[in-house]
């Protein structure tokens, strides 16, 4: 296993993270329950956290790696909070579907 | 042989982020996601950096699903009842999902004969004595501010789910 890089090349990585990134926004848009949605957010963001490792392997700095671990903690930071949220929105809706909360819509 | 592994890695990767969307089941959708983040800590070994491939699994597939998983289970979500949003804002996500990739992949295309070609130095950078060295000597304060965020957001989540009482 000489170097990853030389083998395939940054640019494959490139586009694997776009695709992924895209198919995290298509969830956000395309489902209607709350907890499908937090798991695209979670896909967009692992997209990022793989590209900064493909670039931390790139430019051959830890700097990027170092990176990763903080978004990760700030993932499962947003996750519990998220979950917290969802937990109390269904006890007093009886669905998680983001569909019926418009009572900030003006 | 490497190039096959990435290729097979990556439909892996793109099939279940799909399936974690299209599936009707919560349940199914937890299920394709952790077999997704399984592909993408594969990538991280790939690159040769363990201790991320292995925090990754421990982290993600481990803790954060594990946490979703119970939250369904909690609600008793894992029924097939949701109602599908109105076929015109599903044509719109599937035309800007379109949009988005189209657009994101023809700046990479046409940014890729930009890109210097990779030199590979030999020196070693994502071994754990480096990672820790690096994390604890130049990123010791965002690593204490990790600490705080965690805790907050601990006492966050505990505080939202508390039944609230009414006073009276």
């Amino acid at each position: 296993m000489e170097n990853i890089l030389q083998q395939i090349g940054i640019e494959n990585y490139i586009y694997l993270s776009a695709l992924l990134f895209c198919v995290g926004i298509f969830g956000v848009l395309y489902r209607r329950n709350a907890i499908v949605m937090f798991m695209s957010i979670e896909i967009m963001l692992n997209a990022v956290n793989l590209l900064l490792v493909a670039f931390s392997t790139y430019h051959q700095d830890a700097e990027g790696q170092v990176f990763v671990f903080f978004s990760m903690a700030v993932a499962a930071a947003e996750v519990a909070v998220g979950l917290a949220i969802l937990v109390a929105i269904y006890r007093n809706l009886n669905n998680i579907d983001i569909d019926n909360l418009k009572k900030l819509k003006g | 042989m490497i190039t096959t592994l990435f290729y097979i890695l990556s439909a892996i990767t793109l099939a279940t982020a799909f399936l974690t969307i299209l599936s009707k089941n919560p349940i199914h959708s937890a299920i394709y996601l952790v077999l997704c983040f399984f592909s993408i800590a594969g990538h991280y070994l790939m690159f040769n950096a363990q201790f991320l491939a292995i925090v990754h699994i421990i982290v993600y597939s481990g803790a954060i699903m594990i946490l979703m998983l119970f939250t369904i289970m909690l609600m008793n979500l894992n029924k097939e009842d949701e109602k599908n949003k109105s076929v015109l804002s599903r044509i719109a996500a599937v035309v800007s999902f379109c949009l988005v990739a189209l657009v994101l992949l023809a700046t990479f295309i046409k940014a890729e004969p930009q890109m210097s070609r990779y030199y590979a130095s030999g020196e070693d950078y994502q071994s754990i004595k480096v990672l820790g060295q690096v994390l604890l000597n130049d990123y010791m304060v965002p690593f204490e501010f990790a600490s705080v965020l965690l805790l907050v957001s601990m006492i966050g989540a505990v505080l939202l789910s508390k039944k609230e009482y009414i006073n009276g």
